[in-house]
């Protein structure tokens, strides 16, 4: 078993002290995995994920990224920790320039290093290339999308966190989407993700997490959760067929 | 009609101007209209003029530069001036703006604003007097340069002068990291912290930059015009309305805003009289609100 790149114990997190959404879930990532949080609505997928990111305040639990504790770290500190998240909208800055949304984002990068790696972003997205000069509100979703993920990966990361990448894109873009990741995957890239489209996400993860009422309730291989009974009960509400239980 | 309001309007255009660049990047970064602008450009020129004040207490009188009316002490007294203006902003921006924005509700920063302003105003009055004074009492000849137009050399000086800090700012906004981490910052908060931009950071480069242009205009009026502890206040209005209708949150619309209602107040002089100066900006004000609310450059909010 390769080594554990992210792991969330016990973490609670919400907006309001005393109103937590994510009540005590727990997963890790290893090394070169795709792991995917999925659940009903409002099961807490997204606080859960921006919570670990820096952005939803953390009330409990840990976060740990390569054996640091990052549980209190700022969100602004995640990518020079090696923490890349992508937000599920606005994730583009929409008046600046294609090439200056991916160097706004080379702040921690060597000087020098910046052209090379914006050149090796455009080979990796070659839609973006053609783009380059035009502002980034013009692009269609899913080059939106390429270029948030392209300015996620550009820093290097240890682990590359996805809040819904497919959600409003239409179905061409969705599975373009998804070859994309697991095209980064190959790479050798670390992948978490929140995702609603649950078939389409499971079809390229290695494991998932479902989430519900803000906690792990199940885990399990990716590939063979899409027919689990208790998956259907806690994600689509239905009554289990075969067995009780089993909740991670 | 004679054409020397050209010149007039691009001197009141530049101080507007560059006033204007602060109150846009203050309302496009911090979301909040800060009328404690005003008084910034006020305090950094009394500043100024007490650096040069003390340099002509320690050095004795010193010659002009060339045709000017001003030495290098003015030049060394106003970089100290455009530094303290930018302390002071930080300042302001430490113990009053920040904890207030931590809140979350524009208004209230807003009156803040109002507070400050007034309590600085105040306190130069009470410092300085509210008499006019001058950084020189030497009277400049005016060049005939054709057309009916004549300038003076400081008038020249300061026009290159906003011409150069202008190009600067634009470069430092649209070439730097810096300068890419505030429009950054302006269009997405959230996403900035996410792309590893420290956002306190660059609201103290905001301030900077604000205060020491605000420094900057001053002393243009303080030069051209007189020194008044009301200097800045009465700048406040042509000020927001060269941002707003420059588009809020762009450097050149705050500037060509800023040299549209220099032009429109110096020909409204010529044409219908010196009394109705203060109502044009009021007039241009409320034209671009009605017409075309985003300004020039200004881009509609998603």
């Amino acid at each position: 078993m390769s080594e554990t790149v992210l792991d969330v114990r016990d973490l609670e997190a919400g907006y309001e002290p005393g109103v937590p959404i994510v009540r005590g879930a727990s997963i890790t990532v290893r090394k070169g995995e795709i792991v995917v949080v999925l659940g009903p609505n409002g099961a807490g997928k997204s606080s859960f994920i921006k919570a670990i990111a820096g952005l939803v305040p953390i009330t409990g639990g840990t976060v740990f990224l390569d054996g640091r504790d990052i549980t209190a770290a700022p969100a602004h500190t995640m990518v020079r920790l090696g923490l890349a998240f992508v937000p599920q909208t606005e994730n583009i800055f929409p008046l600046m320039s294609v090439e200056d949304n991916l160097r706004v984002a080379c702040g921690i990068l060597e000087r020098r290093e910046i052209p090379g790696r914006i050149e090796e972003m455009y080979a990796a997205f070659p839609d973006l290339v053609r783009q380059r000069r035009t502002a980034a509100g013009n692009l269609s979703g899913g080059q939106r999308q390429m270029l948030a993920v392209a300015r996620a990966l550009i820093v290097h990361p240890k682990v590359l966190v996805l809040d819904e990448p497919s959600a409003g894109l239409s179905p061409k873009f969705v599975s373009m989407v998804f070859e994309m990741l697991a095209g980064i995957r190959k790479s050798g890239v670390t992948i978490l993700l929140v995702e609603q489209n649950a078939k389409a996400a499971l079809a390229i993860g290695d494991r998932a997490y479902v989430l519900v009422e803000g906690k792990d309730r199940h885990e399990g291989i990716a590939s063979e959760l899409w027919n689990d009974p208790v998956v259907a009960e806690l994600y689509l509400g239905q009554r289990p067929q075969l067995h009780k239980g089993g909740a991670a | 009609m004679s054409l020397q309001f050209v010149v007039d309007g691009l001197l009141t255009g530049s101080m507007i101007g560059l006033g204007a660049i602060g109150v846009t990047l203050t309302y496009s970064i911090l979301r909040f209209s800060n009328f404690a602008h005003g008084d910034f450009m006020a305090w950094g020129t009394y500043a100024t003029l007490a650096v040069v004040s003390a340099i002509g207490a320690m050095f004795g009188k010193v010659a002009p530069i060339g045709p000017l009316s001003f030495g290098w002490p003015l030049l060394v007294a106003l970089v100290v001036g455009m530094a303290f203006t930018a302390l002071l902003a930080l300042l302001l921006d430490k113990v009053l703006f920040s904890r207030l924005r931590s809140q979350g509700q524009a208004i209230i920063v807003v009156m803040a604003s109002f507070g400050a302003s007034m309590a600085l105003r105040s306190l130069l009055e009470f410092t300085f007097t509210s008499r006019p004074t001058y950084f020189s009492r030497a009277i400049q000849i005016a060049m005939p340069v054709g057309f009916g137009i004549r300038i003076t050399p400081d008038q020249i000086a300061l026009l290159l002068l906003t011409a150069t800090l202008v190009l600067g700012v634009h470069l430092l906004m649209t070439r730097t990291q810096t300068g890419r981490s505030m429009q950054a910052l302006s269009q997405n908060a959230a996403l900035a912290r996410i792309v590893g931009i420290d956002v306190a950071s660059v609201v103290r480069v905001t301030w900077i930059i604000g205060g020491a242009l605000a420094c900057v205009a001053g002393v243009m009026i303080g030069v051209l015009v007189q020194i008044r502890p009301f200097m800045g206040f009465d700048m406040l209005l042509p000020m927001f309305a060269a941002a707003i209708l420059g588009g809020i949150g762009s450097i050149p619309g705050a500037v060509l805003g800023g040299l549209i209602i220099g032009l429109a107040e110096a020909g409204a002089v010529q044409l219908i009289g010196a009394e109705w100066r203060a109502a044009v900006s009021f007039i241009i004000l409320m034209a671009v609100l009605f017409v075309r609310p985003i300004g020039l450059f200004g881009v509609r909010e998603r």
